[in-house]
């Protein structure tokens, strides 16, 4: 698991083999669909927040998701793993598929569920406990490992996520001491821990310094070999580094969706268009 | 000042009158001075306070410590009596007290803050809660009084013990609500992220973040229930000779400080106010061992 692929090779590869399971817009350059996402409305009370989403998340690549504040991207990525859940009077409707089961089935067994699709939050959010038992509690909720195993599995991550060499010599210290860049590092690795198939980003570097913001960019680079990932952000060059994919909401509507590439220098939508180049937002 | 505005204009621009700025710049630091004068007057008032019943407590009580305090137990005056039942029975009640009401206290206050928020049943509770917080202590007493004291036939420390659990309860409720409300939503949601039932994510997550101020909740229970007397007036009543059974009277320090205080013989009043220096240092004690302990673990 820990192989690198590069991500330009990746990418080429899946160009070749991907075509056929593609339903997006853009045929160019991504891979099938790890989750589907079809006329999603999303209500907070009475208020649609979300407006017949249509979007597939391609495996192991980034979707990027930008727009103005309030415009549903966060929404839609708390559907994905039903954070929305823990709120009364929240409520989405739609088809979101994995593995040909419906994520917002109010059936599914939701610790499962967030064991397979992991999040990452604005702030960085290290639980008060030491660094390595902040990766273990994640783990031991789904699995029962000997302390070898767990201790393997704890550097895997630290390593995984870039953070192994800062903490190694004080994994028994609380994490709380650790700076906002490696908090945040740590939440990324207490994620992978578990490991989930999709990472959800939610803006995971607006409260980082910029070093600390190259370091979990570069990071995201390096763990789409192993992950499907979103990534929810406000800065637009963050999403042209990081996504092969990218989808601009607006209002609750996504109103396009296409390679990196393509959405920031020729996109389809006037609205977009606007948004790209700073006319609003 | 309306006159000296006028003659510039009020528009928003470089053009101000700098003498007007500067006499409003002046009355706000004469006002801020004044503030924290009375700031610190207050200060110096409470602190004055508390200072005069230490130094009291230390003047008359000090005098009367001595080893027969800890190795006799109460006697009649002029005999050379100490305060070791009395000591003792305090120790077990405040003890079995704070070790029935923390566990209920704690669950009442989890369960307000995190299951019942904004439900009527938690608000109910939360009312009933701070009446119970506020209550007269003396009325506690009476309550237990009917409820154990007079269907079991007689004076208990155990009713002792309940009535100090009842008092300790509401202390522990409020602490732990408040606490675990001041945990942001963040941490939770990134534990329920991670595939972590409701339960799990409150006893290693949120019980771990709010630990110092849960601690703090229970010290101030037991420094709250070791200086009551009016619920142990009514339920263990009190006991000058020793015993360390719970069916039967037991003996507290705040009480015998009660009967001694009162007293027309110079020893009793004496080791009354050893009594209270004893509460007073215990209590201190408790909770600057809790700091260090609590720094220490960080």
């Amino acid at each position: 698991m820990a192989t690198m692929t590069s991500s330009s090779d990746a990418r080429r590869s899946s160009v070749a083999t991907s075509m056929a399971g593609i339903k997006t817009h853009v045929a160019t350059g991504l891979n099938p669909a790890r989750i589907s996402i079809r006329n999603l409305d999303f209500f907070y009370g009475d208020n649609r927040a979300l407006k017949a989403i249509d979007l597939d998340l391609p495996e192991r690549q980034v979707t990027g998701m930008i727009g103005p504040s309030g415009c549903g991207k966060s929404t839609l990525l708390r559907v994905l793993n039903r954070m929305y859940d823990l709120y009364p009077n929240q409520r989405a409707t739609g088809k979101v598929t994995m593995d040909g089961e419906n994520i917002i089935d109010p059936d599914l067994d939701l610790n499962s569920l967030r064991s397979r699709i992991g999040m990452v939050f604005q702030k960085p959010t290290p639980f008060p406990m030491s660094i390595y038992d902040n990766i273990a509690f994640g783990i031991k909720l789904h699995e029962k490992l000997s302390k070898s195993e767990m201790d393997e599995r704890v550097e895997w991550s630290l390593t995984r996520s870039a953070l192994w060499g800062e903490v190694k010599d004080r994994l028994s210290t609380s994490a709380q001491g650790l700076s906002g860049g490696q908090q945040q590092r740590l939440c990324i690795a207490r994620t992978i821990a578990v490991r989930p198939e999709v990472i959800l980003l939610d803006e995971p570097t607006s409260a980082l310094d910029p070093i600390s913001t190259l370091k979990v960019e570069e990071l995201i680079d390096e763990l789409k070999s192993d992950f499907t990932i979103a990534i929810v952000t406000h800065n637009m060059q963050q999403a042209a580094r990081c996504a092969d994919q990218v989808a601009f909401f607006y209002l609750g509507e996504m109103v396009e969706v296409a390679s990196a590439a393509q959405l920031f220098t020729s996109p389809k939508q006037k609205r977009t268009q606007e948004y790209i180049t700073g006319r609003f937002g | 000042m309306s006159a000296t505005l006028s003659s510039h204009s009020t528009l928003p621009g470089a053009i101000k009158n700098l003498n007007v700025a500067k006499a409003l710049g002046r009355r706000r630091s004469r006002a801020s001075t004044v503030v924290k004068a009375l700031c610190v007057l207050a200060t110096l008032i409470g602190l004055a306070l508390l200072a005069s019943i230490l130094l009291t407590l230390i003047v008359r009580g000090f005098g009367g410590i001595g080893l027969g305090v800890f190795t006799e137990v109460t006697k009649p005056p002029g005999s050379n009596g100490g305060l070791l039942n009395a000591i003792v029975g305090s120790l077990i009640q405040t003890v079995i007290g704070v070790a029935i009401g923390t566990p209920v206290g704690l669950l009442v206050g989890t369960y307000l803050a995190e299951y019942a928020r904004g439900s009527t049943l938690g608000n109910a509770v939360r009312f009933v809660s701070d009446v119970l917080l506020s209550a007269p202590s003396i009325l506690i007493g009476l309550f237990i009084y009917q409820l154990v004291v007079a269907p079991f036939g007689g004076f208990s420390g155990i009713a002792g013990c309940i009535a100090l659990a009842v008092i300790v309860i509401p202390i522990v409720v409020r602490t732990t609500e408040d606490m675990l409300s001041l945990i942001p939503v963040a941490m939770r949601e990134a534990a329920m992220a991670l595939g972590a039932p409701k339960w799990k994510m409150i006893v290693q997550v949120c019980y771990r973040a709010a630990k110092d101020g849960i601690v703090t909740g229970v010290l101030l229970a037991v420094a709250r229930v070791a200086g009551e007397t009016a619920p142990l007036l009514f339920t263990s009543l009190g006991n000058l000779n020793w015993s360390l059974s719970l069916t039967k009277p037991m003996a507290s320090l705040p009480v015998t400080i009660y009967q001694y205080a009162g007293s027309a013989f110079d020893d009793w009043v004496q080791l009354a106010w050893v009594g209270a220096l004893l509460i007073t240092f215990g209590v201190l004690a408790i909770n600057i061992l809790a700091r260090v302990v609590l720094r220490g673990g960080k």
